[in-house]
């Protein structure tokens, strides 16, 4: 017997239930995909020889036997979902030497300049190093203001290896915390590698020379950007 | 009786008196009055400035210290050379009042850098007055 539905309707067109309150009460999710249907394979018969002298000598049997059991009711299959996450769109505002302020994270407040956007959307900065402190590192252009100034750099120049890849953390082997290590304090940082020293070092070079050509350029990157008494931050004009 | 006027009021309500309209779409633009039409409205034309004639309210007017010399109720075309003729545009641009509109705008259309040099030019010519009044007082 069918029993009633769990989820009645309110009124016409509105049920009880939304779809994902259905989905944890019935919770298909724990049980196994039980009258699963095998799918017949292409109808494939083969003649079995059979023995008795009045069966005739051969018969045509299917290969694989259909299953005794059918589910009775119809199996639910999940609905497929299609969506996904789409790599951001860059703002018309940022393009390759804008400069930008940044408002989260450590560097909150510091203005870098912008080299260009990864394959992740995120976007590739760099103080320079040698100006404000801040290195090559990615940030999110929703944690970002673009400013109307621009340092004239040639992007071309940028090194190929700086991409997603580049930043990502290297995998190393958890060890077990033992009582020696948690009693030795601090662990020593390790130095930075020496190639991403040279690379950070070769990337500002171009901008250092591009940042000289205009006057107070090195000086507003190497200020932190704040806001003082009564400047709103929606009025002003970056 | 100039001198009596200088103690009242500087600016009167007169045909040909330029005003600024203060209220809705077409504020911050200058018009010019062309006739009175009652105690609290005026027929007002700004030819040169995208007005077009209209009557308005006097509390939405702010009066400028600059008159066109036109007839009452003077036609679009007449206006037009008047205001032109007398360069109503120029003397308005020369008034203290224009110069801080204009200062103003300028200010807010100022880039985060234009804002980063002209805090660094204001402390160099801190440093210079500073430095002066020092020297005046020693």
């Amino acid at each position: 017997m069918v029993h009633k539905p769990r989820n009645s309707l309110l009124t016409v067109g509105v049920s009880k239930y939304s779809r994902t309150q259905v989905f944890a009460k019935r919770a298909l999710y724990k049980r196994k995909p039980a009258g699963k249907l095998a799918v017949c394979p292409a109808a494939a018969n083969k003649t079995v020889e059979v023995k008795g002298a009045k069966n005739g000598s051969t018969r045509v049997v299917a290969v694989s036997k259909a299953p005794r059991f059918y589910a009775a009711e119809d199996v639910a299959v999940p609905k497929k979902n299609r969506k996904h996450a789409g790599v951001a769109k860059l703002r018309s505002t940022i393009v390759p030497g804008t400069v930008l302020i940044l408002l989260a994270g450590r560097y909150r407040g510091k203005r870098v300049v912008f080299l260009k956007q990864l394959e992740s959307g995120l976007l590739l900065v760099s103080g320079p190093f040698k100006v404000n402190g801040v290195p090559l590192k990615r940030v999110n252009q929703a944690y970002v203001i673009a400013t109307s100034t621009k340092v004239d750099i040639d992007c071309a120049k940028l090194d190929a290896q700086l991409n997603d890849a580049y930043f990502a953390r290297p995998k190393s082997a958890k060890k077990a915390a033992t009582e020696e290590a948690f009693f030795e304090g601090e662990k020593k940082k390790e130095p930075l590698a020496e190639n991403k020293v040279a690379l950070q070092k070769a990337t500002d070079k171009v901008i250092l020379e591009a940042i000289t050509k205009v006057e107070h350029l090195r000086q507003y990157l190497a200020a932190r950007f704040t806001l003082t008494k009564g400047q709103a931050p929606h009025a002003l004009k970056f | 009786m100039p001198q009596q006027r200088s103690l009242t009021f500087q600016r009167v309500v007169e045909v040909g008196r330029v005003v600024m309209v203060n209220y809705g779409a077409d504020a911050g633009k200058l018009a010019v009055i062309v006739d009175i039409i009652d105690h609290n409205r005026a027929l007002i034309e700004g030819p040169t400035t995208g007005i077009s004639r209209q009557a308005y309210a006097f509390k939405r007017l702010t009066l400028t210290p600059l008159v066109v010399k036109i007839p009452r109720a003077a036609g679009a075309k007449a206006l037009k050379a008047a205001i032109e003729k007398q360069d109503v545009a120029g003397s308005w641009a020369k008034t203290a009042w224009a110069k801080k509109i204009a200062a103003r705008s300028k200010r807010a259309s100022n880039s985060d850098f234009d804002r980063f040099k002209l805090a660094k030019f204001k402390r160099v010519r801190r440093e210079i007055v500073d430095k002066a009044v020092k020297a005046t007082k020693a």
